[in-house]
């Protein structure tokens, strides 16, 4: 009944290595994809899932070549077509929409214009119908006021809708086949759950099928019918999303699926050992092995074929699967965090507003600053020596910036930091001291930008043990023995360089770089978004046990409020630079809750078809924070009328110590939760 | 735990990395080429002196433009001094006092770039405001001027090359810098309170360091074309001294009859010129640096 539009028949494709040995990226895949169908490739980074989308438009990145297989679009192999064949097939039939649209879309071509020459190259209709058409395309992708988005820039667009206008775009040409490759990776929780919502609405409106490509299982469950799972360059697990996400009978999925922090379960998820194998490292054996908690002699020495199952309808590639038929589900066993959090206050931060703003002359000459609607306002917030505070919220609310304003890279505007009670930390850098600089430290995002390349790990970890302690020779190498043996890597990464490590191990030795300064304090700004979701559990348990022994306190930012749930003690929410709350995370992630909250919360996406994002708010973004009242006003659904426009909320406390900022009562708040 | 797949060695001499760098320029033609001829000339400039079969000052009037032949391998000019002896001593001067020049601009362009790009703001601006004026002004101009001033001595054309071929690095040195200075490691180091000092030293150099060498080895052989414009013209070396651009302007009137005279020393200064050009591109591949522009000055 279904039409096959793609197939992919026993294809490998790889690169010749220095050396001269061939090695393989995609190894002897085969899939198809039919007529209607929304399929998820999912896959760590270096799996080969986007090396696999693009083949199936017949694109073979630079450097990679086919070594065997074909990739059939109705009935002809796209690997072999010349460009003048492909050009027919690209943006008419088979439609790709990329990770980073903003940067796929030209800066200096108004949106219209651009809508309009893939409208052209595409099909024949005449300029008037071609009008109508960018309108009609507009508004399925249902941005506000097509016809003045039309006139817009792409850099007057959010991130949010520039993703619609690449849908849009991509849809021009009526494909059979759209490729999606991460198309929600970094935008927002809100954003993302909205662009996924449509794009399931779209596939449905206009019957095209859908390869959703992306590491992120809670996406991929929202969007797919079938799930393919990739491990090195391998299909390892195959089915209808349900089953899979339900009930994983691969170790690699099953292990995978623990490992991921749930909004419904405090605690740490169990992380998975190890990381993806190198291409070309294994030569024999199943190459899942290493990580495998279900391993059996067998599986050193074989590698499995794709095996599969009728009854289930599903692909499998392990020998010893039946071994997790028996376990219903995927019980996640949680590690409770112990909070170590005592009553003395090491760090409170009191009216604290940063500004942006560009400063005039006079004011410079008296280094003052006047911003009477600061990037960040009225922060009050009293940390405690030994808990895990959480700073959340979207892009652009301010998180980052509250993060440098106390590591002293940014100077504040007004408001006073004070550190154990009573010392109060200069807000600019170059008027700390030496022991004012040691107690707090940064862990940043991502470690490749946050290590010198040429660097080695030695060097890393010796710089804050040279400054703080002046350490030399052997003492200076045993400490840093000693750092990495905490952060669980061996002696010999000591003359690594960050190339030659792993994502997770990058941040461990981020991780050991911190520590090495015998911080009070450690600032983490979004320290695992960049990591692969089975290396985030194993880091995530690790900060969580250095912390343990040191007695640190994290401030810790992240968007992700699964993960947020998972470590943190306490929560603080912002809104455009404005607390909306803050409380104990039990409560936070418990109602009442302030409107925007639930807002963050509604939109978590959990990988679990059963469990529906709830889109409460819209996904605009705001470009200011509102002048006065409530800086929520602007997209609550709440809004209770001028009140909120003109007053500032104020703190409301419920009985469990959750601070509220609404001009909603407690009682009504509750009455009125969605969720 | 289980250690990562990844083979490669850690931490390298920087002998064996000199090395290796070496290896991977050699292993393609054009870089193999470059090297060789980079390396002939070199060769030849330091043993020439004691190899050379005649004195390069000797005028024998009575051998004057006389045809190669066995006695006189690429003949001889219009005084009657040995070509061959003059062709193999005359890129001495040019690679001595240009080397040195590059030395000097890689220097000054290399720090002023990096400290521009480190501080940014008004400061960078100012500087980069009088870079740009310099950059206006024909350097050949400034040049002659300089030298009549001054005199042709090496000591005077070393340090005014340098100066003039630095202003191109500059640029280079501070946009490589202002890619850097927005990484994390750099705020990382900022918000440990390192000084400025060790943060351009620890942090920024090593991560320049290619892009302002690569840059460097570009205006050398640019330099030697200028530099040879300059004997050209009458204001490089002074004669007697053998240099091929001087060589080059004294036969040029003679070439109807007596090509001989200047076709060796264009040989030698467009080859040497190629295989700059060459091992630098060659360079620039091994370290995996994009040039995107050609020198322009
Ligand atoms: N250097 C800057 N100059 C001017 N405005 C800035 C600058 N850096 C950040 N901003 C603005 O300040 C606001 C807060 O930014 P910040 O980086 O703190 O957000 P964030 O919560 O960390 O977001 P994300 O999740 O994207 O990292 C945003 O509106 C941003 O556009
Ligand atoms: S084949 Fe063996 S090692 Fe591979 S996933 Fe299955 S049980 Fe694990
Ligand atoms: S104060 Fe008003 S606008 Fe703000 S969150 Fe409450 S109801 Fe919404
Ligand atoms: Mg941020």
């Amino acid at each position: 009944m279904f039409e096959i539009i793609q197939n992919v028949k026993n294809l490998s494709i790889g690169f010749r290595s220095k050396k001269g040995e061939e090695i393989l990226i995609l190894k002897n895949i085969s899939t198809n994809i039919k007529k209607g169908e929304t399929v998820g490739i999912v896959g760590e980074s270096g799996s080969g899932k986007s090396t696999l989308a693009l083949a199936m438009m017949g694109y073979v990145k630079h450097g990679l070549y086919t070594i065997g297989g074909k990739c059939e679009f109705n009935s002809s192999n796209l690997l072999t077509m010349n460009s003048r064949e492909l050009e027919k097939i690209r943006g008419r039939k088979i439609a790709m929409i990329p990770q980073n649209a903003g940067q796929a879309l030209t800066p200096n071509l108004k949106i219209g214009y651009q809508i309009d020459e893939a409208l052209q190259l595409h099909s024949n209709l005449n300029k008037q119908q071609r009008d109508e058409k960018i309108s009609e395309l507009l508004n399925k992708v249902r941005l506000p006021s097509p016809d003045t988005i039309a006139l817009r820039y792409p850099h007057e667009l959010s991130g949010g809708q520039q993703q619609r206008v690449a849908v849009a775009m991509a849809l021009a040409g009526k494909p059979d086949l759209l490729l999606l490759d991460e198309p929600t990776t970094g935008l927002d929780v809100t954003t993302q759950a909205h662009v996924l919502e449509l794009l399931k609405f779209i596939a449905k409106d206009t019957g095209t099928s859908m390869v959703y490509v992306s590491h992120d299982l809670g996406a991929i469950a929202q969007v797919s019918d079938r799930i393919i799972v990739m491990y090195s360059g391998e299909i390892v697990l195959e089915g209808p999303s349900r089953s899979i996400l339900k009930k994983p009978i691969h170790p690699y999925t099953f292990g995978l699926l623990k490992s991921i922090p749930k909004l419904s379960l405090a605690g740490l998820p169990e992380s998975m050992p190890g990381s993806q194998p190198q291409p070309g490292s294994i030569s024999r054996g199943c190459s899942f092995y290493d990580r495998c908690n279900f391993s059996s002699d067998k599986c050193k020495n074989n590698s499995p074929d794709l095996e599969y199952l009728e009854d289930l309808k599903t692909s499998i590639k392990c020998f010893n699967y039946k071994n997790l038929m028996n376990d219903n589900e995927v019980n996640q066993n949680v590690k409770k965090i112990n909070t170590n959090s005592q009553d003395k206050e090491i760090l409170t931060l009191s009216e604290v507003s940063i500004s942006y703003a560009k400063q005039k002359l006079l004011d410079q000459v008296f280094n003052k600053i006047t911003d009477d609607n600061p990037t960040v306002k009225d922060i009050n917030i009293n940390i405690k020596k030994g808990e895990t505070i959480a700073l959340v919220g979207e892009s652009g609310s301010g998180k980052s910036t509250i993060l440098k304003s106390i590591a002293g890279l940014l100077r504040t505007k007004d408001g006073i930091i004070t550190f154990d009670q009573n010392r109060q930390l200069p807000s600019d850098l170059k008027l700390r001291n030496p022991n004012e600089l040691r107690i707090i430290q940064l862990i940043f995002q991502n470690p490749d930008e946050s290590l010198n390349p040429n660097h080695t790990v030695e060097e890393i970890i010796s710089q804050p043990l040279k400054l703080y302690f002046g350490l030399k020779g052997e003492e200076l190498k045993k400490n840093i023995i000693e750092l990495l043996e905490k952060v669980r890597l061996g002696e010999f990464y000591m003359s690594r360089y960050p190339r030659q490590l792993s994502g997770g191990e990058k941040q461990r030795v981020a991780v050991a770089r911190a520590f090495a300064a015998k911080p009070d304090i450690i600032l983490c700004d979004e320290v695992t978004s960049a990591l692969d979701v089975s290396v985030q559990a194993a880091v995530l348990n690790l900060l969580q046990q250095l912390k343990e022994d040191f007695g640190t306190t994290y401030i810790f930012v992240s968007h992700d409020l699964a993960v947020v749930r998972a470590i943190s003690d306490r929560v603080a929410v912002l809104y455009q630079g404005r607390l909306c709350e803050v409380g104990p995370s039990k409560d936070v992630y418990q109602f009442p809750s302030h409107p925007y909250t639930e807002v963050l919360l509604g939109a978590v996406l959990e990988p679990d078809p059963d469990i529906k994002p709830k889109l409460v708010a819209e996904d605009i973004v705001e470009e200011k924070p509102p002048k006065k009242g409530c800086s929520f006003q602007g997209r609550c659904s709440r809004i209770v009328g001028d009140i909120c426009k003109n007053e500032i909320p104020p703190w409301q406390l419920t009985t469990s110590g959750n601070s509220i900022r609404c001009h909603i009562p407690l009682k009504e708040l509750q009455k009125a939760q969605i969720i | 735990m289980k250690t990562n797949n990844i083979t490669e060695e850690g931490k390298k001499s920087s002998f064996s990395k000199v090395l290796e760098v070496l290896k991977t320029m050699a292993s393609k033609p054009s870089g193999f080429i470059g090297l060789s001829i980079l390396v002939f000339h070199i060769t030849l400039a330091l043993i020439s002196p004691y190899i050379a079969p005649y004195d390069y000052k000797a005028i024998d009037p009575a051998m004057m433009l006389s045809a190669p032949s066995s006695e006189f391998w690429f003949g001889t000019d219009d005084l009657g001094r040995d070509v061959f002896t003059r062709t193999i001593l005359g890129g001495r001067t040019a690679l001595t006092v240009t080397f040195f020049g590059s030395l000097i601009a890689l220097l000054w362009g290399g720090l002023l770039g990096i400290f521009c790009g480190l501080v940014g703001g008004k400061i960078d601006d100012v500087v980069m405001r009088v870079v740009d004026a310099f950059l206006s002004i024909p350097w050949i101009l400034a040049m002659l001027l300089i030298v009549s001033l001054l005199g042709t001595t090496t000591e005077v054309l070393i340090p005014a090359l340098g100066f003039f071929y630095g202003k191109g690095i500059v640029r280079v040195a501070r946009a490589a810098t202002h890619d850097v200075i927005a990484k994390d490691f750099i705020v990382s180091a900022r918000a440990r309170g390192h000084s400025n000092f060790s943060i351009m030293w620890n942090e920024i150099i090593p991560n320049v360091r290619d892009a302002i060498l690569v840059e460097g080895a570009m205006r050398w052989s640019w330099m030697l074309l200028g530099f040879s414009s300059l004997s050209f013209l009458g204001f490089g070396v002074s004669p007697p001294t053998p240099d091929w651009g001087l060589m080059i302007s004294n036969g040029r009137g003679l070439m109807s009859f007596a090509y001989w005279s200047v076709i060796a020393p264009i040989v030698g200064l467009s080859s040497l010129i190629i295989g700059i050009n060459l091992t630098a591109d060659a360079f620039a591949k091994a370290l995996g640096i994009d040039r995107a522009t050609k020198a322009p000055v």
